[in-house]
């Protein structure tokens, strides 16, 4: 049975892109030990020469004709969904 | 509380009333927001006749993760509390075009993840017949608007059961639909390869008609299906199939009562009913909760404080943008299944997790095929208990999840699957049957139902 150390969950912390407080680190360690323990039940099965499914319709590869739509959504409307902005830029802290 | 009972009424009336209706039903916590201005703006023009349709005037609520004009879309949480969304749901956009009104925004988990709607950042819903009591979830607020005679109508979305669950426990009817029947576009997303866009209603005929209402082909979202909704294999063959593996030692006597009794009513209709084997039923929540979270987790990715959406007020840097406002915009439960998607695709496990997870999702969707070769529907109960106590699921991730082990499966495959009210437990608490058919038997499949619901 996996068993998460704080090392893993940081670790997971980082790919996931989530600062977490100390106390949400230790109550999700907890979660990952016993959810991955439970979704190991799959080793019981012979999954041998299966082909694996990504999704459930028959559909392949379908194409739009390439014709532009006006949705009517304007630039500055999207600006606005925007925590910060300037200059009709999105603003956001410094990156180096 | 029947859509007809609204088409001949004035729609500023049917607005208001529902609006009133709304307001006193405040402490279920069912609804976040109220569309109040837009809602009387759009009934005024219904009843100066420039809009028409086959929904004319009837008032309708909207889970709150289905993009919509109005007011705030917020997902149910801290991310999303103030988005105004710029376009809305394909879905909405049809109802609205048929004349129907939306009144306002119903309460979920949030970002859907959770079956209770107990993990929503404004307070959980509570059951309409016991308010000491869940909901269900995801899609709580919707169940309980219709089951509270507030709309006649509301939608849902359902990756793993978010709206058979809630329509068991508040007995109405709940529709998860064929996967890609309905669009998903303009809906936030959470699993995408499971992701159903439905509805709740008091009766079947209602449920149906908004059902092909959605439904069609949309070329914002490239996994609708061309085949219309009336397009519907019949139930020729008459037989059901009871699935054994739902109806085990540990499920609830009233629940399991409930679906033999509805069985019966399947028998006076001429349907030769067996019990069948679904032995991957066992395996169906182990495989959900490695695929979707994965699912979340790459779903999710988007909300980082950027473009919209939560930013943290004490991000110094790039990196902490992203971990600050995530983390202080996502509740834990959202929190919980992206670490678990991370997991079950970083390097080194996703060969024993998420690709084991894809190839035993085969051999779900091969069980099912081939079930459907002999038998119309397959029957079964749609979560092990009635409505469970608020706070009573809340410590344990693991045995919140196991109320899900009935809805995955057709989760998994795709498949349609109508829950629809079935009786009451000994507390007085609805129960709900569980119809699961082929894909694309969605209409066939509540017009069953419809006929059971005519029965003496």
């Amino acid at each position: 049975m996996t068993k998460f150390s704080l090392s893993d969950i940081s670790h997971l912390a980082t790919l996931s892109g989530l600062t977490l407080t100390d106390s949400e680190a230790e109550q999700l360690r907890s979660s990952l030990d016993s959810v991955i323990g439970y979704v190991g039940m799959l080793d019981e099965l012979d999954v041998d020469g299966v082909e694996p499914v990504y999704q459930v319709t028959d559909l392949y590869n379908v194409h739009e004709d390439d014709e532009i739509i006006d949705d009517g959504v304007g630039r500055d409307q999207l600006l606005s969904l925007a925590p910060d902005s300037a200059n009709g830029q999105i603003k956001v802290p410094k990156v180096l | 509380m029947k859509i007809q009972d609204f088409l001949d009424s004035s729609a500023i009336d049917n607005v208001k009333k529902a609006l009133e209706r709304a307001k006193s039903h405040s402490e279920s916590g069912a609804l976040i927001s109220l569309t109040e201005e837009r809602a009387m703006e759009r009934a005024k023009l219904v009843d100066a006749g420039e809009i028409s349709g086959r929904l004319k005037g009837v008032p309708f609520i909207v889970k709150d993760n289905f993009l919509a004009f109005g007011g705030p879309t917020t997902a149910a949480s801290n991310m999303l509390k103030t988005f105004d969304a710029p376009v809305q749901a394909t879905a909405v956009e049809k109802l609205e075009a048929e004349g129907a009104i939306c009144i306002g925004k119903a309460n979920l988990d949030a970002f859907a993840h959770g079956g209770s709607t107990e993990n929503s950042a404004f307070g959980p819903t509570k059951n309409a017949v016991d308010d000491q009591r869940v909901a269900g979830g995801s899609s709580g607020g919707s169940a309980v608007s219709v089951a509270l005679d507030i709309v006649p109508f509301a939608l849902g979305s359902d990756t793993g059961g978010s709206i058979r669950q809630p329509a068991s426990f508040n007995g109405v009817v709940g529709v998860k639909p064929t996967y890609g029947m309905v669009s998903r576009f303009g809906v936030v997303a959470m699993a995408s390869s499971t992701d159903t866009i439905g509805c709740f209603a008091t009766n079947a005929a209602d449920a149906d008609l908004i059902m092909e209402i959605m439904a069609g082909q949309d070329r914002r979202d490239m996994t609708t299906l061309t085949r219309s909704w009336q397009d519907s294999p019949s139930l020729s063959r008459k037989k059901v199939g009871v699935i054994r593996q739902f109806m085990a030692d540990g499920i609830d006597a009233d629940v399991k009562r409930a679906t033999t009794d509805y069985v019966e009513k399947l028998k006076k209709l001429g349907y030769e009913v067996e019990d069948v084997d679904l032995d991957m039923a066992k395996y169906a929540l182990a495989i959900y909760y490695i695929i979707v979270p994965a699912e979340v987790m790459s779903n999710l990715a988007r909300y980082d404080g950027v473009h919209y959406g939560h930013r943290s007020e004490s991000a110094r840097t790039l990196v902490d943008l992203y971990g600050k406002s995530r983390d202080e915009g996502f509740e834990l439960e959202n929190k919980r299944r992206i670490m678990i998607g991370s997991f079950v695709l970083s390097s080194g496990f996703f060969d024993a997790y998420y690709l084991k997870a894809q190839k035993a999702r085969a051999l779900l969707i091969n069980e099912f095929k081939q079930l459907f070769e002999q038998y119309d529907v397959l029957v079964g109960p749609v979560s092990p208990t009635p409505a469970f106590r608020l706070g009573e699921n809340t410590a344990d991730p693991i045995k919140m999840y196991l109320a899900d082990v009935m809805t995955v499966p057709a989760s998994i495959a795709g498949l349609p699957a109508m829950s629809i009210p079935a009786g009451v437990s000994s507390e007085g608490l609805p129960v709900g049957v569980q119809l699961i058919g082929n894909h694309h038997a969605d209409h066939s499949l509540l017009m069953l139902a419809q006929e059971v619901e005519e029965l003496a």
